[in-house]
């Protein structure tokens, strides 16, 4: 809980209206970025010296359940003090489009490769933005809720046969 | 007779015709051990650049993962690394646990420190084994990969299967281990020290091993964390960061271990950093074993843990949860998490959404090997084809675990 406190304040300071949720989830403090602003917030995160969080630990994206928005989540370390939190950025499923997170850390090149391949998201300022786990003929974006696997309302198996 | 002038070339630029050529290194190379493929520009036999592609065996986990009840996603984490499964399953339902914010008994976790040290050993012999393969040493290979066999009879022994384990439950395990799986254990710990040993004079200062490995393929610390390096690949560059003294789980907190680092970063410290680990892994089992509580093997969630037989055929109750598990009709509460384990390659992370159904809403595995990989290039430019062969099995880069 202090580590949320502690980013949070330091995040109020630089970027008061930009930060649109900060809450505890089990073990991680979560923030929600404004999308425009994700990139300063993780330059911001990376260079200061106090929070440090130098190593960026995954990359992946994810889509709201109304199925109208898109999602990047970044989790990161401050591996000396064991600092760790996630950032979350929404933007329309439609316009997606967020900053790259290249220029801070080459790692995140592949993995916002792997996002884009599978959701769709254009990466701004990405040297070689193309599909990588994916044949590059493929023109869907494999993992949006809009491509289901099977029915997901099976209504043949539910509690009410058990009597409950 | 005039003289005839003479100009040197001393003082100007020698301007080399080079062509370079293109060799396609995979996708079914049998050097590399997997599927993977590489279009390098060789200026000779030196690798002037490389470009990796991935996904031949992409098998869409995560999509799959959403379709799947929660207890039926554990086969599907057995094929990321499948050197080392029991650490992806065990990973796999510490992160549900925790979702459940379920209490394990000391006894199911302490057998899970067992279990996953001994696949961790598993997966070290492989890496460290094909290290020597690939610089000709045969020999060690054929002697330590018996012990692998006898790592994979334990697991036979305590779940049934040998590669792609599924062993255990969410919750610790389905029962408690055999006499037989404890004596081959016994054996294990008396006889792997001998046989590690073997394979140390093999290979660890032989002269034309180290000839061949000092200096292959080295990364800096300050580029392998911005690379985010993790496991014994970051380790070998000299950055002392393990999950398990880090964050411990699953009571790694009980135990008393070294983090083994490096100081260069190259295929030499690679493979000495898991040399040392299986000693400290063997250390770990000996301490759990030593220190065995007693108490239960698996925690109170009835949601997951089958009932005994003999009350399923006998009252109603136990039936219908024994159908519930089975078909998989239990529903998670909501709720995010992300739990991290340490892999055979370092971090190995979980992040799984719920919206409280009865499969997941999200699931991501964080692969060390997928966001590791991307290095590679970088590390082999302008050294021998060769020895990028033995960087890549010194990173020990599971094709299963790159594609997911």
């Amino acid at each position: 809980m202090e580590l949320l406190e502690i980013v949070n304040t330091k995040l109020k300071e630089h970027f008061a209206g930009d930060i649109e949720s900060a809450e505890q989830l089990y073990d991680y403090p979560v923030f929600t970025v404004n999308k425009d602003k994700i990139h300063d917030v993780l330059k911001f995160l990376k260079e200061d010296e106090t929070l440090n969080f130098h190593f960026l630990t995954d990359l992946c994206g994810m889509q709201t359940a109304d199925e109208k928005q898109l999602g990047v989540i970044y989790h990161l370390h401050n591996m000396p003090k064991n600092y760790r939190i996630r950032l979350k950025t929404f933007f329309d499923i439609n316009k997606p489009e967020v900053a790259t997170a290249t220029d801070l850390w080459p790692s995140a090149n592949w993995m916002e490769r792997e996002t884009y391949d599978f959701f769709g998201v254009k990466f701004k300022g990405h040297p070689n933005l193309k599909r990588i786990l994916n044949v590059d003929e493929m023109d869907i974006f494999p993992l949006r809720k809009e491509y289901p696997l099977e029915d997901q309302g099976r209504t043949d198996k539910n509690d009410s046969m058990f009597g409950r | 007779m005039s003289k005839k002038e003479t100009t040197y070339s001393v003082n100007k630029e020698v301007i080399e015709e080079k062509e370079y050529s293109t060799l396609n290194l995979g996708p079914t190379h049998p050097a590399t051990h997997g599927i993977f493929q590489n279009v390098l520009k060789m200026d000779g036999e030196i690798i002037h650049d490389a470009v990796p592609t991935i996904g031949y065996i992409h098998r869409a986990f995560e999509k799959l993962a959403e379709r799947r009840p929660y207890a039926q996603i554990t086969p599907i984490t057995d094929r990321l690394n499948y050197c080392s499964s029991p650490i992806n399953n065990m990973g796999w339902y510490m992160t549900v646990e925790k979702l459940l914010k379920a209490e394990i008994p000391k006894r199911a976790q302490y057998h899970r420190v067992i279990i996953m040290e001994l696949s961790r050993i598993a997966d070290h012999i492989i890496c460290n084994s094909v290290i020597g393969v690939d610089t000709g040493a045969m020999t060690g290979f054929l002697y330590i990969f018996q012990w692998r066999e006898k790592i994979y009879e334990i697991f036979e022994e305590i779940c049934g299967a040998r590669l792609t384990t599924n062993i255990g439950r969410i919750g610790g395990f389905d029962k408690e281990w055999s006499k037989k799986a404890w004596d081959l254990i016994d054996t294990f710990l008396k006889e792997f020290p001998k046989g590690l040993t073997e394979f140390s004079n093999l290979l660890e200062r032989n002269k034309i091993f180290m000839d061949r490995t000092v200096n292959c393929g080295p990364i800096s610390a300050e580029r392998a964390l911005e690379y985010s390096f993790v496991g014994p690949n970051l380790r070998a560059a000299g950055v002392d960061y393990d999950v398990r003294v880090m964050n411990p789980y699953s009571s790694y907190e009980d135990f008393t271990f070294t983090v083994p680092v490096g100081t260069q970063g190259d295929t030499y410290d690679r493979f000495m950093v898991r040399q040392h680990e299986m000693w400290q892994s063997l250390s770990i089992i000996e301490q759990a074993i030593k220190k065995m509580p007693v108490g239960a093997m698996h925690a109170d969630l009835p949601d997951f843990f089958l009932p005994p037989k003999e009350q399923v055929y006998n009252s109603m109750e136990a039936l219908i949860y024994h159908f519930k598990i089975v078909m998989g009709e239990t529903d998670i509460p909501k709720g995010e998490v992300y739990h991290c384990v340490e892999g055979g390659n370092g971090e190995l992370g979980f992040y799984l959404i719920s919206d409280g159904g009865r499969t997941p809403f999200r699931l991501h595995f964080r692969r060390p090997c997928f966001i590791y990989y991307q290095a590679y290039p970088e590390m082999i430019k302008g050294i021998m084809l060769s020895d990028a062969i033995l960087t890549m099995s010194s990173m020990n880069v599971i094709a299963g675990e790159l594609d997911a």
